[in-house]
């Protein structure tokens, strides 16, 4: 078993613990950019995706995960990211001008709407965003001209000295790229006051108030920053997908998301990138469970969604910490390992908090 | 819009009125569950659908005649909610708000995936004594599948008002819901209680979907109603009952109008709309209070 003797206070908040810490990180970065010389076009495409929804899983754990507050309606900035972008570019803005304003509008559209449900609590704020969501899908839908309606419209492929952004190993770069940028970013707010901010109010609102957290301030900044990062993922996610159409942004979209955090393990960037590693996957992996099943099961149209629900019932019953959680737990087994008490983790006997009265 | 007779005008507000009491009950099914649990029921509009396929399954296949079916559905639905109370979700009792929204939703994605695996994705109807059929009233001639929905409305409303007001175990539910604590130091048996209400709400959710299988036949995505009708709960106020139903109402009746006389695209999320602009003006409802917590 290691021990951590802190000697000075910024212990508290560097990016690493220690060398060891710094050794991990650093070997997974370099095979990270040296995978594109080993793995096939197929492969890479397949873990920018993961890294797209990477970012877009730490931009709600921001939201979820460190400020306690529910969102069932990030798919529509995921949207308004994408569409954004998408229809700058075909505006002819170079995309470097295009990122950036959708990441933008995304933030003050999040701010928009976190203004007003800060009044809101639990199930009314799910609830809020939930119907945000449903309206800015219709708009997508309705503002025929501008986002083509139903049919959509393919998403320009922006190129730079003749060589295509969006091919797949320039892709992968960026994408990892602008993923290393989300966590180096969310790691900086997470240790500043503001995400210490976000972390009380998350635990309790009341306490909080009184050490002088501004609520409505910091609730807007969480709901606006969050936001900020899903719109950056979605427009990198209107290239992964080609071809932007309403329907990619629906409410499922969003509880997939949500997935991703709960899975990944709420409260902790690890969480987020486990998520994304998981739902990335998920796909593949119910393809290769169908040829398992019996053939009657295996070509129900209903089976995906059903496993996902499964999955979320199972976590939420089961691991509520999440991928994150039982990797502490294994961690903790082994370094402790003939003196392991079953009951460390053994969720503590609660009782209903009321949310009536507020 | 002057062309706009009052006959037209009626009719227009009868069909807002029958898909309003939809609204309503599934409202319902969510402010009894919330009253007594303080939990939020995102799989309603699925017990919905699954009561609706349950009474299909026993007209279709067992060829029982309506109201059997009709009884025997919702028996089983209620049967459905208590278990789904006692077996899953009094594991999350006392966690955060949060878990239980993603167990429901999870429980929502399970039971349509299971719905489509026994039932199939197609459209499903089954025959009713009201299908066709047409009532005149004084010049209107009103549907009387959209007669049954608001006379099965009413008549299931004052049955569950007759039933908290004057029953015993009615009584037990409004005091376990005011003061769990308190309720269960006087010998009421509060984990049983929450079972039933449960068995309640998943059976006002079958009536729902019964009624309003002959309207909008039946398939595995109705239970997305269930997302309209929290317009109605909130705009009652979610603690409300009566504010339920009341809600349900206003939401039917604006949303056939907004059909009309608002751009198209408005019908469909006018429900979405009235939710937000609730919830920001007046985040209590209309019947609701909130109070305030002591420090």
């Amino acid at each position: 078993m290691r021990f951590f003797f802190k000697t000075d206070y910024n212990q508290d908040i560097n990016l690493f613990r220690d060398g060891v810490d710094r050794f991990w990180y650093g070997l997974l970065i370099a095979v990270l950019l040296v995978a594109p010389f080993l793995l096939e076009d197929f492969w890479l495409g397949e873990i920018s995706y993961v890294f797209i929804l990477a970012i877009v899983g730490i931009g709600l754990m921001i939201l979820t995960g460190y400020t306690g507050q529910v969102s069932l309606g990030h798919a529509a900035f995921l949207g308004i990211g994408a569409y954004t972008h998408s229809v700058l570019l075909t505006m002819g803005v170079p995309f470097w001008i295009s990122i950036p304003v959708a990441t933008l509008l995304s933030a003050v559209i999040g701010a928009l709407i976190g203004r007003p449900a800060l009044k809101l609590t639990g199930v009314y704020l799910a609830i809020a965003t939930l119907a945000f969501a449903f309206i800015i899908e219709q708009i997508l839908i309705r503002w025929e001209h501008v986002t083509g309606g139903f049919k959509g419209f393919p998403v320009p492929r922006p190129e730079v000295l003749g060589v295509g952004l969006v091919d797949d190993v320039p892709f992968y770069y960026i994408c990892f790229g602008a993923l290393v940028l989300a966590v180096l970013a969310a790691l900086n707010l997470l240790r500043s006051p503001t995400g210490r901010a976000f972390v009380a109010i998350r635990d309790s609102e009341i306490a909080a108030q009184s050490m002088g957290v501004n609520l409505a301030a910091y609730k807007t900044m969480a709901f606006s920053i969050s936001a900020g990062f899903t719109g950056f993922g979605g427009t990198l996610f209107a290239h992964k997908i080609g071809y932007l159409a309403p329907d990619a942004f629906n409410i499922l979209l969003s509880i997939q998301l949500l997935l991703m955090v709960v899975v990944g393990g709420l409260g902790s960037l690890h969480g987020a990138i486990y998520g994304a590693i998981f739902v990335g996957s998920l796909p593949q992996l119910i393809a290769i469970l169908r040829d398992y099943l019996p053939e009657s099961v295996a070509r129900q149209p209903g089976l995906e969604p059903g496993i996902f629900g499964l999955i979320l019932v199972f976590f939420i019953l089961f691991e509520p910490l999440g991928i994150y959680g039982r990797w502490l737990k294994v961690k903790l087994y082994f370094s402790l390992f003939p003196l392991y008490k079953k009951a460390t983790f053994k969720r503590q006997k609660t009782y209903t908090k009321s949310e009536r009265n507020r | 819009m002057g062309g706009w007779t009052l006959s037209e005008i009626v009719q227009l507000l009868l069909n807002g009125l029958a898909a309003g009491c939809i609204y309503g009950l599934v409202a319902l099914g969510f402010v009894l569950i919330y009253k007594a649990t303080e939990m939020v029921n995102f799989a309603q509009g699925d017990l919905l659908m699954l009561g609706a396929f349950m009474a299909y399954a026993l007209i279709e296949h067992y060829s029982m005649n309506y109201w059997a079916a009709f009884l025997g559905a919702v028996l089983f639905m209620a049967v459905f909610g208590y278990l789904l109370d006692t077996v899953i979700l009094r594991q999350v009792i006392g966690q955060p708000q949060f878990a239980v929204v993603m167990l429901t939703i999870g429980l929502g994605f399970l039971f349509r995936s299971g719905a489509s695996m026994i039932w199939g994705t197609e459209t499903r109807a089954f025959a009713t004594p009201f299908t066709d059929g047409v009532t005149r009233v004084g010049g209107f001639v009103i549907a009387d599948v959209n007669l049954s929905i608001v006379i099965g409305t009413a008549i299931l409303c004052g049955l569950l008002y007759a039933f908290f007001r004057f029953t015993r175990i009615g009584v037990a539910m409004q005091a376990a819901s005011q003061n769990q604590l308190a309720a269960y130091y006087m010998g009421i048996p509060v984990k049983m209680i929450f079972s039933l209400v449960w068995a309640i709400s998943a059976g006002v959710a079958a009536v729902a979907g019964i009624l309003l299988a002959p309207v909008s036949l039946i398939d595995v995505t109705i239970g997305l109603i269930g997302l309209k009708a929290f317009a109605a709960a909130v705009l009652g106020g979610f603690g409300s009952i009566p504010g339920a139903v009341f809600g349900g109402l206003v939401i039917g009746v604006i949303e056939q109008f907004s059909g009309i006389y608002l751009p198209e695209g408005f019908k469909d999320v006018a429900a979405y709309i009235v939710i937000l602009l609730v919830l920001f003006a007046r985040p209590q409802g209309l019947f609701g209070n909130i109070g305030r917590k002591r420090v």
